[in-house]
């Protein structure tokens, strides 16, 4: 049965190709790939396919409810993480949100430690106490995501400060989504940035969808990083489905951090190809137009870099099935640790409310 | 020992903070301006406005709430201050969702060692959101310290303790305290967090009293010692963690209970007290348990309901009289509502 769309819905790729910006950045992508070189684009590409398969076996998972906590995905979302996280140092830190596997992977967090805490368990990454919006891992730098929508943007901010007071040359990153746009904490860190000149990097990752509200039903400005250079800041928007575009400009901000130049607010473009949680595309529903979401796909990150990383002769169709096929044994060994491990004893729910010195 | 006033008592704490670990900052509105933060901020600009770490916001209390929570996440041990509890207030959901859950939920791996500091700054015809003691409020919420100190001795003292904390802590003063003198050592010290403390000893009546109140249970103690009721005094200044065996032992000796606060009465930590004491000493009650807390209404603004609406000492006289059944003889002048 066919559903009327409840909502006014979020643009085709077609039109930004209309502009003429995306053919002119295909040009610029193929001669970046060559310049970034063969050993760059299959580290890229690899991260890409791990944050993939990860989240394919995550939305299998939910469905079979052997994974019981909320699961927001980010397929779709790939090139975002990999390409802001491959321009990071493993000192560098970043702060997620709900939909923040990704962001754990490209970091350098090891796959069986967060399939282990989506299903809670105690060797989890945060010990099965968190869940999927709750991720830590210090080793990584990312010291713990939350769900509260844009309740991290500050946190990272902090995280800024914290570099500039030490004297030390680490950046902090916050991924938030275009709905944390909306919420006055995310202006009051922004402003706060901006004013001190922090090493800060804000990743507006804009998927044109809060939950179920298109952008368009939430704000008049579609252009976010329009609004936000406003608050005299670097902020630029990027084709969030392009990881070598992801890659350069996330380089850029960092080496602006680094050097004392201030924050950089970057709006990655980009769909989710999943609803807003769970494993389903909501097409069902009548909230999202199967089109639109077609001609997302038909960007879709992993198939763009493959095919450039073939034609610049970096690989063969078989060598990128290989990498696949690694990914996925990864993936299933990450699955059985994560089986074979233990939810936290009982005994121990009143454990860690307080935790370090009691002064 | 060295005199010196309530507010100067913090103003040493976050000096000696300060000098003693690199880590500590201070970011809160006001600390740069003469009157917001009365003396408490005082000689901190000149210190450190050149290295950083004395830093006047912008207007943004759960953005600088998240920013100081973050800053620990990273390393450092920061103090942030809201000069009115009521501002506080938009800043709850960094300290309810993040501060409190922090340790938490990642499974003890990760601190949160945070100071924030809210005044409690009512009276002077400043009307209703300009005054509130909401202390209970976060009182309620798991993974949050909460202290109150009474005196200048434990107002440095419970900074310190406070700053070396690897946990949140809500560090709640009232202006109404600043201009009281004690004894304060120049030397650095901690009143460790969780420890209550008896102000004065007494055998008919204990008086649980939490910040300024302490005051007020003491004028009263005076006023009822006339009346041949000896009064106990006992100060929690830790709401959590909460003292209980020192409160039991008081409650123990004397039988007879009034839990003064300065907060609401519904759900109040008063409320909370006498529930604590119901639950787990009341083999030793004699009377049931009293409070003095402010009425359950916002704060007005005009002197003549202000009268009416804070609680006076008078209001204490009278919940003990009624306690310990002995009729009022003197003192009869009773003025605040009360419960």
């Amino acid at each position: 049965m066919e559903r009327k769309l409840i909502f006014s819905q979020p643009k085709f790729w077609v039109q930004v190709v209309l502009t003429g910006t995306i053919v002119s950045r295909m040009s610029v992508h193929m001669e970046r790939g060559r310049v970034l070189g063969a050993t760059k684009l299959s580290q890229l590409h690899r991260q890409l396919v791990r944050i993939r398969l990860f989240e394919e076996r995550a939305a299998e998972l939910l469905r079979s409810k052997e994974i019981r906590t909320a699961c927001h995905l980010y397929i779709g979302q790939e090139a975002i993480a990999t390409g802001i996280c491959c321009a990071l140092k493993p000192e560098d830190l970043i702060h997620g949100n709900h939909r923040s596997h990704g962001h754990y992977l490209a970091k350098g967090g090891d796959m069986r430690s967060i399939m282990a805490e989506l299903l809670c368990k105690e060797t989890g990454c945060s010990k099965g106490r968190g869940g999927s919006m709750h991720l830590y891992n210090k080793e990584i730098g990312m010291l713990g995501t939350v769900p509260m929508v844009a309740a991290t943007i500050p946190i990272g901010v902090g995280g800024a400060l914290a570099a500039k007071l030490q004297k030390k040359d680490f950046v902090s990153v916050a991924f938030f989504g275009d709905g944390a746009t909306e919420e006055g904490i995310f202006f009051e860190a922004v402003n706060f940035a901006a004013l001190h000149q922090l090493p800060m990097i804000f990743v507006c990752e804009n998927n044109y969808m809060s939950s179920h509200l298109p952008l368009l039903d939430r704000r008049t400005q579609e252009a976010i990083h329009a609004f936000v250079k406003m608050e005299g800041l670097a902020s630029i928007r990027a084709n969030g489905m392009d990881v070598i575009e992801m890659y350069d400009v996330a380089t850029e901000a960092v080496e602006r951090a680094r050097t004392g130049g201030g924050p950089t607010f970057i709006e990655a473009e980009c769909y989710r190809y999943l609803g807003h949680v769970g494993p389903n595309d909501d097409l069902d529903v009548g909230i999202r137009d199967p089109e639109i979401l077609q001609s997302w796909k038909d960007r879709d990150p992993i198939l763009q870099l493959e095919a450039t990383m073939i034609e610049l002769g970096f690989a063969t169709a078989s060598d990128l099935q290989t990498v696949h096929i690694e990914v996925q044994a990864e993936v299933n060994d990450a699955t059985e640790f994560a089986r074979n491990s233990e939810q936290p004893a009982s005994t121990g729910v009143l454990d860690h409310v307080f935790a370090g010195v009691q002064a | 020992m060295r005199k010196l006033g309530y507010g100067l008592a913090i103003n040493e704490a976050f000096h000696q903070s300060m000098e003693r670990d690199d880590r500590v900052f201070v970011l809160g509105q006001g600390v740069l301006n003469p009157w917001y933060v009365g003396e408490t901020a005082r000689g901190l600009d000149t210190k450190y406005a050149a290295s950083g770490r004395i830093i006047d916001p912008p207007v943004s209390e759960n953005g600088m709430n998240g920013v100081v929570i973050g800053a620990a996440l990273a390393g450092m041990r920061p103090i942030t201050i809201h000069p009115r509890l009521d501002f506080l207030l938009m800043g709850f959901e960094q300290v309810v969702n993040e501060a409190s859950n922090w340790s938490y939920v990642f499974g003890g791996q990760q601190t949160c060692p945070v100071v924030i500091r809210g005044i409690i700054n009512r009276g002077g015809e400043q009307g209703a959101q300009h005054s509130q003691a909401i202390h209970a409020m976060f009182n309620h919420v798991p993974g949050l310290k909460v202290v109150m100190p009474a005196t200048p001795y434990d107002a440095k003292g419970l900074m310190c303790a406070a700053v070396e904390d690897d946990n949140p802590v809500v560090y709640i003063d009232d202006r109404w305290l600043y201009a009281e003198e004690g004894n304060v050592p120049e030397e650095y010290y901690k009143v460790p967090l969780g420890k209550a403390n008896t102000i004065r000893n007494g055998t008919d009546v204990t008086i649980v009293a939490v910040s300024y109140m302490v005051k007020l249970a003491q004028e009263a103690a005076m006023v009822l010692a006339q009346q041949g009721v000896s009064v106990e005094i006992v100060d929690p200044r830790s709401l959590t963690p909460f003292d209980e065996d020192h409160i039991f032992s008081s409650v123990r000796k004397t039988g007879h209970v009034v839990v003064c606060d300065s907060g609401w009465y519904t759900c109040g930590v008063a409320a909370d007290i006498a529930a604590r004491i119901v639950e787990k000493a009341f083999d030793s009650l004699k009377a049931p348990i009293l409070r003095v807390t402010l009425p359950d209404a916002p704060a007005p603004s005009a002197t003549s309901e202000e009268t009416a609406y804070y609680p006076t000492h008078h209001a204490i006289v009278e919940k003990v009289l009624q306690v310990v059944g002995k009729s009022k003889l003197v003192d009869r002048a009773v003025t605040a509502v009360g419960h």
